[in-house]
């Protein structure tokens, strides 16, 4: 059984201006240990896709169809009270900015208890020695003594790492970490990525890791689900994808890094841009940007499975396989 | 002489401490007094019409000195000269050659103001167009930047990160600058946005001539642009070089380290993704370390970088770095 099975998933958002599809067709499995990278531009609905599987997206939003079963039980239409209770325990969640997750006012040892507590007593030993545990596991020298200090005592990085082990507490079987580190150096980047990527294999925690950023992601997960227009085009392991990618924005992507071109020339850009969410066309949303597009993309095309990947397109690059 | 030179400038920053706080350290407080040296020293020369790349960690200087050479910082010491000609007096700039194209697109422009109108505002005010022909110049940038002239009529709010970048892009270059200073130009924009961005500064660069510093830290687009990089670490220049030979041979400690942290794609072989973390972070600037600055963290650190801080040298391959051991470091 996978721990996390999403299935055809929709949240949208009622707002005035009309219905915003942010997410409108996401599927994909994660199984026990493994690291899937959530990828697609700013937009794409990575983010609202991380916030539905936690139960915190809010009013005008709403998850309105699909399926997300974790640890086989299904979270959607699940009360406040029970999501609640998983939240943290069975899956938790690290945002972009760590000052958002942590509070100014306690030291990281009184906000590591309280985490601890949320989900039953522990005893002030028992507290301590765990947050102790989890600090040093994500690589924070002192892991004692820091207990008693205040967030702004640590820098950035180690901000990141302290909300990463905060995240730990429980040993949630999923992690969602939306752009853990896209507001970090690229030195801390690099570190942090070493910690989840050792965290996840001896932990078995599966990890959701959310970037636009290709290389990133692709250093860590074994798997790639690449987003656009709040919908899953493609999905499979990171290699098959960066190597061999099917889906024609998938390509688009790659081909346009400067990685891929040579120095001074100029990089391979899609054409047109991203669609407004209000008003997408019928059929692939892909389509206007597309070499690819015919007639028949004037009809929406469903992600379907060729062994261990899937893409959702009528005319793949490299041809349909037989 | 160079078209741009940077001679022996220095930039610190003393606290700025509420009179309140300047009682309470001096009753001993733990308020930070200290001043810190963001830019130490540094002097670098670029030639016209060349893109020189400034990298290295949060907080090295690369912004201070990009604003100290765009003249919006003064320096506490030594010149930044263009052409031959001091870009500052005092604490005034005192030319318009040199412009700045900065990260966030959306604060550079003031939200009330029409975009036309933000771009005509220093041509008008510097004489390069007269009030009568102002919209038909803005459009003529306008259209050199890829966006619809009457577009003008818009608010700032009305156009994505990517456009906003080209009318920041349009608005600097409609001072007709001959050095352009950009501070990550791209940070915060999508892959594919910064594809075209990227593609529209190669373009200008080519047609128009300028001279451009680029400030990033992400080194696959230093190495798409730039013909030579400057790698800093707490405010000082430690290498620099030809961007190309840069990447493939090192010559500092800190930009082997630096080069090797970032993830890059290369997918060949078995291999996919190659990064390997720096050890260590970096140190506090208001207490750099003793001699060499990178010290603690490097791992060819002998007696002498712990005492004595290495003044940036030619190596025989052309290459200028700031380590005793240059020459001596193992291969790899
Ligand atoms: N509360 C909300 N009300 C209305 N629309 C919303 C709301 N939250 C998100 N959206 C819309 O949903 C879409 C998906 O947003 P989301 O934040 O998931 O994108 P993302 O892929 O995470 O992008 P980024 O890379 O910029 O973080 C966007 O069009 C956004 O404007
Ligand atoms: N106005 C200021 N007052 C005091 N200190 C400053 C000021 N501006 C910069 N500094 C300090 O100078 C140092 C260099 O900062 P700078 O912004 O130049 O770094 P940077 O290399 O551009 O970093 P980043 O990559 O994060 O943009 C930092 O320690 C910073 O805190
Ligand atoms: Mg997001
Ligand atoms: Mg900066």
């Amino acid at each position: 059984m996978s721990v996390l099975d999403v299935r055809d998933l929709r949240t949208h958002f009622f707002t005035r201006a009309g219905v915003v599809k942010a997410v409108d067709g996401v599927s994909f499995t994660l199984e026990k240990g493994e690291i899937l990278g959530l990828v697609g531009e700013s937009g794409s609905g990575k983010t609202v896709t991380g916030f539905s599987l936690l139960g915190l997206v809010d009013p005008p939003g709403r998850i309105v169809e699909g399926s997300i079963r974790l640890n086989g039980k299904e979270l959607v239409g699940m009360s406040d009270r029970d999501l609640r209770k998983r939240r943290g325990r069975e899956i938790s969640m690290v945002f972009q900015d760590p000052i958002a997750t942590l509070n100014p006012m306690l030291t990281i040892g009184q906000q590591m208890r309280m985490a601890l507590e949320a989900h039953g007593r522990v005893g002030p030993r028992a507290a301590v020695t765990r947050s102790e545990e989890l600090l040093a596991k994500v690589g924070i020298p002192s892991p004692r003594a820091r207990l008693r200090s205040y967030p702004h005592e640590f820098s950035g990085g180690m901000r990141q790492r302290v909300a990463i082990a905060i995240a730990l507490l429980h040993s949630p079987s999923v992690i969602v970490a939306d752009e853990p580190t896209t507001a970090l150096d690229v030195s801390i980047q690099a570190q942090i990525l070493h910690t989840m990527r050792d965290l996840a294999r001896e932990t078995g925690t599966a990890l959701i890791w959310i970037s636009h950023d290709l290389a990133v992601v692709s250093s860590l997960a074994t798997r790639l689900a690449v987003m656009y227009a709040g919908r899953v085009v493609e999905e499979g392991p990171t290699a098959a994808i960066l190597r061999d990618p099917r889906h024609p924005y998938t390509a688009g992507l790659i081909a346009s890094l400067p990685a891929m071109a040579e120095p001074g020339t100029a990089l391979t850009q899609i054409p047109g841009t991203t669609p407004s969410l209000l008003s997408l066309p019928p059929g692939c949303p892909f389509a206007p940007r597309c070499t690819h597009a015919t007639e028949a993309c004037t009809s929406e095309p469903v992600l379907e499975r060729h062994g261990t990947r899937g893409w959702a397109c009528f005319h793949p690059v490299g041809g349909v396989p037989a | 002489m160079s078209f741009l030179s940077v001679d022996r400038v220095t930039r610190r920053f003393g606290p700025t401490l509420s009179l309140g706080e300047k009682i309470a350290a001096r009753l001993g407080a733990d308020v930070e007094t200290r001043a810190v040296q963001a830019v130490n020293d540094v002097t670098l020369a670029v030639e016209k019409g060349r893109t020189l790349g400034l990298v290295g960690e949060s907080g090295c200087g690369k912004s201070t000195l990009g604003r100290v050479i765009a003249g919006i910082l003064a320096p506490s010491e030594g010149a930044v000269l263009l052409d031959g000609q001091p870009v500052m007096q005092g604490t005034n700039k005192v030319t318009t050659r040199v412009q700045t194209v900065f990260q966030d697109p959306f604060a550079s422009l003031d939200p009330r103001m029409k975009v036309g109108e933000a771009v005509a505002e220093g041509p008008i005010a510097h004489g390069l167009t007269a009030r009568a022909q102002a919209a038909e110049y803005v459009a003529g940038w306008f259209a050199r930047v890829g966006l619809d002239p009457a577009w003008a009529e818009r608010y700032p709010h009305q156009f994505s990160g990517g456009q906003r970048q080209r009318i920041a892009i349009a608005r600097a270059l409609a001072m007709q600058p001959d050095l352009l200073i950009c501070d990550e130009p791209v940070a915060s924009l999508d892959v594919s946005i910064q594809a075209q961005i990227i593609n529209l500064f190669l373009d200008l660069r080519r047609d128009l001539g300028l001279t451009c510093v680029f400030i990033s830290h992400d080194l696959s687009v230093v190495r798409h642009i730039c013909d030579r990089m400057a790698v800093m670490y707490l405010g000082r220049i430690v290498e620099e070089g030809e961007t190309g030979a840069v990447f493939d041979s090192p010559a500092h400690p800190y930009t082997r380290a630096l080069l090797a942290s970032v993830p890059e794609l290369v997918l060949d072989g078995e291999e996919l993704v190659r990064f390997a973390p720096i050890q260590g972070e970096v140190p506090s600037p208001y207490d750099p370390p003793a001699g060499c600055h990178y010290n603690p963290r490097c791992p060819f650190a002998q007696d002498r970088c712990r005492a004595e801080a290495p003044a940036l040298r030619l190596l025989p391959n052309g290459r200028h770095a700031a380590c005793h051991f240059a020459e001596e470091l193992p291969a790899g």
